[in-house]
Formats: C-alpha cells, structure tokens, sequence
C-alpha cells in the first residue's frame, strides 16, 4: 500500500509574534497507507482536533513538512486546496451542519460542491439517509435533531463523496453504543472500499472493534507511537 | 430537460444561504436607489435633449432690426437690407416678419397698444444663414452695418445661450448624480456582501472544508444580490418611468416652446430602460468582487 500522508517533525503553534502561544503539535512525523485504518487517540487537549485540522488542510503547521496524495501540502496555493478538500470527509466534533438545510441538503452538500448534476444527487443521498437510518428525518432541520442523529448526518455528508480520507473526529462522541458500533461499521464498509479512515477518539472501547486497525497516540501535542505501528488489540495506555 | 435540472440546482444552492423569502432591505435599497438614479438620468437625457434642440433651432439664425421712428424711412432702409441680404451667398433665407406677427408679438406687453400704426416698432427681418459658422454671421453683420448705422444685428445664440447653459448644467448635475448614485449603490452592495459573509461565516467555512472554491462561494451571494438588484430594479424603475411619463405629459400640456423640447427621444427610454441593467450587473460584479477579496483572508 502506498502512503497516503506523510508528516515529517510538524509543529504547530497557534498566533504569531508575542500573541504566539505554545506549540500545540511538536515533531509529529508519521505515514498513513492507502486504504488503512487508523486511530488517533489521545486525552482532551493532546492535539487531536489540531492534528486532524492539519490532515483536513484546514490549518497549515509552523513547521515541519507535510505530504498528502504524494504532494507537498504546506506550500499548495489556495487556488488548489478545494481540489484536495474534495478527496477527504471529515466529520467535525461538533458537526457543523448547515442550520437552515434540510438533512437530506446538508448530505448533498459535497455532491453538489463537486458540481454533480442535481438528477444523481437524489439516489446517492436516499442510500445514505437509509445508511445512517434517518430516511424518516430526509427533511428534517438540524435543530429539531437529536445529537445522535446530527452526528449520522454529519457522517453521511463526510462519506457520501467516496473520499479518499475519511477524518473524523470523535464521531461516536454523542451516541449510543449501538450506534457508535452501527457508526464504525459504516466507517469500516468505507474502509473497505478503499478509503482511508482516521477516527480520534478516547473511547477505548471502540479501538479493538475494528480489525487491523492501527493506532497513534497522542500526549501533550507528541506522538507517542510515531511509527503508526500495528496495535491490535490495542491497550488502554496508562 | 435541462432546463428544469438548472432550476433544481439554482434552488438548491439558494438554499445554501439562509434566505429568508420576500423583500429584504436590500431590495428597497435597489429599488429607491433606481427610482433616483432614473429620475436623475431622465432629466438629464431631457435638458441634453432640449439643449440639442435649441443649439439646432438656434445655429445659424439671426434677426436684422432697423430702428428708425419715421416709418417711411425705416421701410425704405428695411428694403435695402432685405436686398442686401438676398444677394448674400451665406444667407439661406431672409424673411422679413410683418407688422400682425410684430403686433401679436408684442400684445403680452402693450396690450391693444401694440397694434398702433403710429407706435414705432422696428422693421425685423429673420435670416437664416447656410453656413453656421462664426464668419458667415460676422459677414452679414458688417454688410448690413454698412446700409445704416440704426440697423442692428441680433444673433440668437447670443441671447439664448444663458438657457443653454442652464440646461447643460442641469444636464452634467444629472450625469453627476448618477454617477454617485452608482457609487452609492455600488458601496451598498460591498457593505451588503460584508455583512453577509459574516452572517454566513460558520456556512462559508463548511463549504470550504467540502472543497468549495471562492468562486463557488461568490456566486451565492451574487446570485443573492443580483436577485435583490432585479426586484429592485425593476420596482424603482417601473415607478421612476411611471413618473417621468407623467411629467412629460404635463410638460407637454404647457404648451411652452421652451419647455416643450425638454423630452425623451425613443433612444433615451432605451436607455433609461437599460439603466437597471445596468445596476443589477454593477451589484453582481461588486458583490463577486467583495466576496472573492475577502475569501482570500480565509484559507
């Protein structure tokens, strides 16, 4: 399997100047592989949602270099990041969804950013409502759902593109255990269709769900296994 | 086909944008700004019109005046001249103007005096000259000059011209205010799209993390803007063409030779009707110009 993501001694700091802060990443270096799957943990505050905003090009580290789809991310212009936003899902930790879009338009929305001809959109986005089990909630808006079933519709919009990377960050956070583990069966069918997925997450429970998984911890902006090595089942580290 | 594909996208996209449906301030912005700028431009295309009129009315005509209390003489001098002049190759035409048109001329001041044989009127002959220019008229000026030193030579254009400058005045003023009233709305627009964008920044930046480029982005708030423009537009701008219609009436119902060339050609409606064209392609373009600026900040 080819490396999909490459980081190499990435540093992160939030503010520049005298307003800079300390660095939240500090020599990250790690290769994700084409098709795998990973785990990113770590406790609140260890750098996960800031790792995974590098991952998901929405932030640029201070240092360091880092390689996705087998290109130099740090100096991509702007004209080009869209290109390479449309071949990674992220589900956010805290959903952003579009308030005032129906579920079914919030799913649709990355089909329709990708300029997919309105008459597709309608199947893929009524396979993903069923997916997710929210047929029944196709036009319902944001606020009238639950936490649980905005979470799944935050899901359904990361995947329904067929990204390459698939980022989510704490997606099983608001839900209950059945569907955490209707949730990571959806992320792992994605997986083996191809894609790569990053899960953060520190709910233990859910690391040895997924066979050959691999997991990258996370302590104090650190990582803690740099090598991405294989850790199944994994442990609950001290 | 297409068609109904193209609307169900437009649809989806306006909902991109939390729009809350019927007129929006903006719309009343357009449409007053519109209904202004129209006005403005009406009385401008107007006096332009009318000055046009005038300097066409006005070229190359001159009235020959031969003061002189003893009627006998002054028709005998008021001969000469009119021979003078026919024999003149710049001259087109001169007419003398008898002695009712003479009367009727002057009853708004003399009343039934005027029509006194015995009051000394002056002999008036119009001519009108071939050739517009400046030499010509002095040409005919020194001619007649030479026939008698009470004959005197009034060029219209002279004494028309602070009625021309008027109007050219009020016709730059209106160009002027339209111009300002685009840059007003223009200014508008830029404070519109800001305040949008920071309405819908949570919105922008999901669309950028789902790989929306700039453009894409602009496009929902110009076709947003350009929405309101038209509605606006075309509002104010039935109202403002209502309303120039009706004091064209009412100029016209004056029955003044003056004020009556103060109108609206066919190609000046055209033009007034293209005005809010005009305005909803200014707001799209400063709309899309905004948004794309400040896009660039975002990353």
């Amino acid at each position: 399997m080819a490396n999909i993501v490459q980081f190499e001694n990435v540093g992160l700091r939030y503010g520049t100047g005298p307003d800079a802060g300390p660095e939240t990443l500090s020599d990250v270096s790690f290769t994700l592989r084409s098709g795998a799957f990973y785990f990113l943990t770590g406790a609140s505050g260890a750098g996960k949602t800031s790792l995974l905003k590098l991952l998901y090009l929405a932030q640029r580290p201070t240092r360091g270099v880092i390689r996705l789809f087998g290109e130099d991310a740090v100096v991509l212009s702007r004209d080009r990041l869209p290109g390479f936003r449309r071949r990674i899902g992220v589900v956010f930790q805290d959903f952003r969804l579009v308030p005032h879009l129906s579920t079914c338009d919030n799913i649709a929305l990355p089909l329709r950013v990708a300029g997919m001809p309105e008459a597709d959109i309608e199947q893929p986005v009524r396979e993903m409502l069923a997916w997710v089990g929210l047929t029944e909630r196709a036009d319902a808006r944001p606020a009238t759902l639950s936490g649980g079933e905005q979470q799944r519709v935050a899901i359904a919009r990361a995947v329904i593109a067929r990204p390459e990377i698939l980022v989510a960050d704490e997606p099983t956070g608001n839900v209950d255990p059945d569907m955490a583990e209707r949730l990571l069966h959806l992320f792992e069918s994605l997986n083996k269709l191809g894609t790569t997925v990053v899960v953060a997450t520190h709910d233990f429970h859910l690391l040895g769900r997924i066979p050959g998984a691999q997991m990258m911890r996370l302590d104090r902006g650190r990582l803690l296994d740099p090598t991405g090595s294989l850790r199944y089942p994994p442990t609950r580290p001290e | 086909m297409i068609g109904r594909a193209t609307k169900a996208r437009s649809s989806a996209e306006r909902r991109v944008l939390d729009e809350a449906g019927g007129l929006r301030a903006m719309t009343w912005v357009m449409a007053i700004m519109l209904f202004l700028t129209m006005l403005a431009a009406a009385l401008g295309l107007a006096t332009a019109g009318a000055a046009r009129l005038l300097d066409r009315q006005l070229a190359g005509r001159l009235t020959v005046q031969i003061v002189d209390g003893d009627p006998v003489r002054r028709d005998v001098a008021a001969a000469r001249v009119l021979a003078a002049l026919r024999r003149i190759p710049a001259v087109a035409k001169a007419t003398p103007v008898d002695r009712a048109e003479l009367t009727r001329l002057l009853q708004p001041w003399l009343g039934s005096d005027g029509a006194d044989p015995q009051l000394p009127v002056p002999a008036m002959i119009d001519v009108d000259l071939a050739d517009h220019g400046e030499a010509a008229a002095a040409r005919v000026a020194a001619t007649v000059r030479r026939l008698g030193p009470t004959i005197r030579v009034d060029r219209h254009e002279s004494w028309m011209s602070p009625v021309n400058d008027v109007m050219r005045a009020l016709t730059f003023l209106a160009l002027a205010l339209v111009l300002l009233m685009a840059s007003a709305t223009a200014a508008v627009v830029v404070l519109a799209a800001r305040a949008g964008l920071e309405t819908h920044r949570a919105t922008i930046a999901v669309m950028h993390m789902l790989g929306s480029t700039d453009l894409q982005v602009a496009r929902l708030f110009q076709r947003r803007i350009a929405l309101d423009a038209t509605i606006g537009g075309v509002g104010g701008g039935v109202v403002a063409l209502l309303v120039v219609g009706f004091i064209g009436i009412r100029l016209h119902g004056l029955g003044s030779e003056l004020l009556g060339g103060v109108t609206l050609g066919g190609a000046d409606w055209v033009l007034l009707a293209l005005l809010p064209v005009a305005f909803v392609v200014l707001a799209t373009l400063a709309a899309r110009v905004t948004i794309v600026r400040a896009l660039r900040h975002i990353l």
